[in-house]
């Protein structure tokens, strides 16, 4: 059964249709990506899947359950963790302090401590700045403390908008890395990615958007020797 | 010994802006708008015990208690009517112009109530007043207003950096967005924000009327105002710095009534404002964060 199920999916803003009807699945312990340039609905999905924009159309299904108009501050306890476009941790909080806001719907204290021990050992740059503020962090840091922070509520799905924009090829690498190593421990991972040669070279599937719509779709290492793809993605 | 005395007046007032200015300066930080309506959320919290006990005789605890039960749940109301539906408005000229609305709504609704007389309010503060010496005296109702803020103050600090909902208050001021991504409620937390404002508001107001014993349905508009001041002054957004704002408003303005002229005290008032603004445009104790991207 998929894991995320998302059917003939519209979503408007105000007049402007942003996504056009689109149907994709996630299953469990795949890596997913969702390629296309800037401006073709990408991190429109994602903001839909997590809730925080309600779709005129379609429908969301996660672990069985219908959540297309459930609130986003609902999903996260479902086991769906969302690390946004741009980052944004909060700046003036320590980064013990966003990690600590990740779980923020988690109750027993023993089980955030131990996730915090997992994540400290997973980034251990995070541990070595855990009292500094947020905002004083490198933007490769800051997408590590991101990654971090979603990985407190200990979700079943990660979804991830641009994870390596804005950061230098050493930082893109290793962002990779991580997501790689995510998916082995048994993560679920969305993928949104405007550097599609390294999205298709860690994902299982993906599918290729173009200003709404699904344009393509298949496995990634096909869609990596795609004509099209290599064309209008890969710059070849 | 008659400068004391000014200071210590001074130091009352300031206590009462000071918690006004705490509910001004949470809700900005949080919603990211001016309440304008605060100050007359003052007045409502004052027209309710002195109707209470001054028409009803009933205790004076009662009046307090549903002073404050009357406020926050007008505060609730306020929010959720009519600034909820404005959140997602494209400017924010739109919730600012609506508070300035409610606000006049508030008062011609009192005056349709209550009429225009001014109502004598009785002090609700039943402690008398010290004597220091043979000529300082200090007042039941100062005594009581500056204990009142100084607790407001630590227990709002421990609430906002202890408690589950004041971490929740502390990410949606940050970015709503990123907050509710952590499964916060973001609705429910800045209701929470002027449910708490609009209590202190009903505490400030009793505070304020015990003091200065005059009740019209503009009861709360100036104090309204001077608090809004005290908070920019001591930094919008920033807990301390509506404290600190508003213990110097207080002793500024009542040092020009002293010693300058009690027409101009107002005037000086919004003036030091001003010049406190193009030295330190972020207030006193304003965060400027650095942004790295």
């Amino acid at each position: 059964m998929a894991m995320l199920e998302v059917k003939n999916l519209h979503v408007k803003y105000g007049v402007i249709e942003a996504i056009k009807g689109i149907d994709f699945t996630v299953n469990k312990g795949e890596v997913i990506a969702l390629i296309g340039a800037n401006g073709a609905g990408k991190t429109t999905i994602l903001h839909t899947v997590s809730g925080l924009i309600t779709p005129s159309e379609g429908t969301i299904t996660f672990e069985g359950k219908d959540i297309t108009r459930t609130p986003g501050h609902k999903i996260v306890s479902m086991g769906m963790a969302h690390v946004p476009e741009g980052r944004r941790v909060f700046q003036s909080l320590s980064v013990l302090d966003n990690l600590k806001m990740g779980a923020f719907t988690r109750k027993d204290k023993r089980e955030i401590a131990d996730t915090l021990d997992m994540v400290y050992t997973r980034f251990p740059r995070l541990a070595e700045r855990k009292n500094q503020p947020a905002g004083t962090l490198s933007g490769g840091e800051q997408q590590m403390l991101a990654m971090g922070r979603a990985l407190m509520s200990h979700p079943s799905i990660i979804l991830m908008d641009e994870p390596s924009m804005g950061l230098s090829p050493i930082f893109v690498n290793e962002i990779f890395d991580i997501i790689k190593e995510e998916s082995k421990r048994g993560t679920t991972v969305l993928l949104v990615e405007q550097n599609a040669r390294k999205a298709l070279s860690i994902a299982d599937r993906a599918y290729v958007l173009e200003t709404g719509r699904i344009a393509l779709s298949g496995d990634a290492k096909t869609l990596l020797n795609n004509d099209e793809v290599k064309k209008a993605y890969l710059g070849e | 010994m008659a400068f004391l005395s000014y200071l210590i007046n001074g130091i009352s007032l300031g206590a009462v802006y000071a918690i006004i200015a705490l509910g001004y300066t949470m809700v900005y930080g949080i919603a990211k708008m001016l309440n304008f309506a605060h100050g007359d959320v003052i007045m409502v919290g004052c027209y309710t015990v002195f109707s209470v006990v001054s028409m009803m005789h009933l205790p004076v605890w009662l009046g307090i208690l549903l002073s404050i039960v009357v406020c926050t749940v007008l505060g609730v109301t306020i929010e959720a009517v009519a600034y909820r539906p404005l959140r997602q408005a494209s400017s924010s000229l739109t919730v600012l112009i609506t508070a300035i609305g409610v606000s006049y709504l508030l008062q011609n609704l009192a005056l349709l109530i209550f009429g225009a007389n001014t109502k004598a309010f009785t002090s609700v503060v039943p402690i008398k007043a010290v004597k220091i010496g043979d000529k300082l005296t200090i007042t039941g109702e100062t005594i009581v207003t500056v204990l009142a803020c100084i607790i407001i103050m630590i227990v709002l600090t421990l609430f906002v950096n202890r408690t589950k909902a004041g971490r929740a208050m502390l990410a949606v001021s940050e970015d709503k967005g990123a907050a509710q991504l952590m499964g916060i409620n973001v609705n429910r937390t800045i209701s929470l924000t002027f449910a708490i404002g609009s209590a202190l508001a009903a505490v400030a107001g009793v505070l304020l009327c015990s003091a200065y014993p005059s009740l019209t349905p503009y009861t709360g508009s100036m104090p309204g105002i001077k608090a809004f001041v005290a908070a920019v002054f001591g930094g919008i957004g920033s807990i301390p710095g509506a404290f600190i704002g508003g213990i110097i408003l207080g002793i500024i303005e009542n040092l020009s009534k002293a010693y300058i002229s009690s027409q101009l005290a107002d005037a000086i008032v919004f003036m030091v404002l001003i010049i406190v603004l193009m030295v330190k445009p972020t207030g006193i104790l304003g965060k400027k964060i650095q942004e790295k991207v």
